[in-house]
């Protein structure tokens, strides 16, 4: 089997709320930003209008060093719609900072999937507007 | 004498119109309307007597619904049909004095036309959601895979559930998969990947139909024409929108109290035998929601039917056969009997629970079956709705 790769950008691209454009704008910068309290410093993800440890509305955008492991995953055979190639694999990330955020696994074989199994960022930009935070194995 | 204020509240009519894969000259309103024609029928209620509407049918809702049956004036439901959050909205409003008879309907056709990608109704528009290629059966399996990593569960105890069912619905006249079966564990597992580990014959279907409920008062439906069937208890946990958050097994809530999104499903459980008195091996029949076989191992584990973790074991003794002590989903459910869009199906497991109660099941009857549980939702869409039914007013 080989390697899932990055999905083309005719998919269904993300369309930024007011709330999440700093999240999509980092990521074009090949960033991965989350938001912190800075009343109780708190993590936030995906972007909120306020803290969902404390309702404070004090957040700020912090940078991710984009590295994590798997806590979940699925390998999708049927796509959700042809505009997506398969296969891909699907999964929960714990980011080392402290939360959990979807992305796909790209540049690995379905079968060598494991929860637990370190990854780390490979942005691939899709339009001017919005670059994707895939995540790949660390080291490939 | 009624113990909790639910307990004075009665089903007294459940239909389920023609269900197909393809209901080929319907549209949802005029499947709905259908179902309302059958259901006031078969309860033998006059459309008359109807003070409280709550209906989803696509194009048509509640309030258009209440001016064409001329119902007015009448208890709006908010929940407009959508399952058992109708069911229990309605059931408040009688047990409260807001109406005495209220009419619960949905109904969905001509809605899944583009057959290349997965329905409509599967695909979330999060823009953290939707562009990972995400629709219900991957949110269901990375809920189901974390279950397999924790505790060991294995494709197998998944198979058997789904085997279960839809051989339930093999012998359904009625079921839409009527005669497909009989299956085998193995049929599962052989059948093609979807999102791992789910097989196709591991997820629900999609499909087209109608159905509707009549509620009362107990003191009506003591002279109504069927047998009634009483709510003994009901409730709602939900941890969040469905498919807008990564759906983590251990996602909790701020609550000292919270349990994980793993066990949703447990609060209102607890809460709901209370409201019965009675706990869950009291239960006779588990008409349980079926949208991925994980999802009833999940369950049982969620209501404190077995312990923790053990759901996968639970499920392979036999317990959930139609003959076990467990009965699960005996129509067929939403892998077998019908899964008609975003409401019906979610209505029709308490339907199955009224007619187990009644006594009148063309297959699969329970014998002597006097409490049914009925369930809606899953891990996968951070929620999970619930009611226990009663042969008997307690």
């Amino acid at each position: 089997m080989s390697a899932t790769r990055p999905q083309p950008n005719t998919i269904p691209l993300p369309r930024p709320s007011m709330v999440s454009q700093p999240f999509w704008d980092s990521c074009s910068r090949r960033e991965l930003t989350f938001q912190r309290c800075n009343q109780c410093q708190g993590v936030t993800f995906i972007p909120q209008p306020a803290c969902t440890h404390c309702l404070s509305t004090d957040l700020g955008w912090e940078k991710s060093k984009g590295k994590g492991s798997i806590y979940s995953w699925t390998v999708v055979w049927r796509p959700q719609t042809p505009a997506f190639e398969i296969p891909y694999a699907i999964a929960i990330i714990d980011v080392d900072e402290g939360y959990q955020m979807m992305s796909n696994i790209i540049g690995v074989d379905p079968k060598d999937l494991r929860v637990g199994q370190r990854v780390e960022v490979s942005f691939h930009k899709m339009s001017d507007e919005i670059t994707m935070p895939y995540f790949k194995p660390t080291g490939s | 004498m009624a113990k909790h204020p639910l307990h004075n509240v009665a089903i007294v009519g459940v239909y389920n119109t023609k269900q197909a894969r393809v209901l080929d000259g319907y549209t949802s309103p005029t499947i709905t309307l259908e179902a309302i024609r059958g259901v006031l029928q078969e309860s033998g209620t006059d459309a008359k007597d109807l003070d409280g509407v709550s209906i989803g049918g696509g194009l048509l809702n509640t309030g258009q619904f209440t001016y064409l049956l001329g119902a007015g004036p009448a208890w709006r439901g908010q929940a407009e049909g959508r399952g058992i959050p109708a069911i229990l909205e309605a059931a408040s409003a009688i047990a409260t004095g807001q109406c005495t008879t209220a009419l619960v309907a949905a109904g969905s056709a001509n809605i899944y036309t583009q057959r290349e990608s997965t329905a409509p109704w599967t695909r979330p528009s999060n823009e953290f959601v939707a562009s990972w290629g995400l629709f219900t059966a991957a949110e269901f399996a990375l809920i189901a895979r974390r279950h397999m990593h924790t505790y060991g569960t294995k494709p197998e105890h998944l198979a058997k559930v789904a085997a279960t069912i839809r051989n339930n619905g093999h012998i359904n006249p009625d079921a839409i998969y009527q005669g497909r079966g009989p299956f085998t564990p193995e049929d599962i597992l052989a059948s093609r990947m979807v999102a791992d580990p789910y097989h196709l014959l591991d997820c629900a279907m999609t499909s087209e139909g109608g159905c509707a409920l009549i509620l009362t008062t107990a003191e009506r439906a003591r002279s109504a024409k069927n047998k009634p069937v009483y709510i003994l208890g009901g409730g709602r946990d939900g941890f969040g929108p469905s498919y807008h958050h990564p759906p983590a097994f251990d996602l909790v809530g701020r609550s000292d109290k919270s349990y994980p999104l793993g066990w949703v499903g447990r609060q209102a459980a607890e809460r709901s035998f209370g409201m019965a008195g009675i706990n869950p091996t009291d239960v006779d029949v588990c008409e349980f929601y079926d949208p991925f076989s994980f999802e009833i191992i999940r369950q049982f584990e969620a209501f404190g039917f077995c312990g923790e973790g053990e759901g996968g074991d639970f499920v392979m003794s036999g317990t959930i056969e139609p003959d076990g002590e467990f009965p699960i989903t005996t129509d067929g459910g939403l892998m077998s009997f019908s899964h008609g869009g975003a409401s019906v199906q979610l209505l029709q497991r308490v339907i199955r629970g009224v007619q187990q109660l009644r006594g009148e099941c063309k297959t699969n009857q329970i014998e002597g079956a006097q409490i049914a549980m009925s369930t809606n939702g899953g891990a996968g869409a951070l929620f999970t709705d619930l009611m226990i039914l009663g042969a008997e007013q307690p």
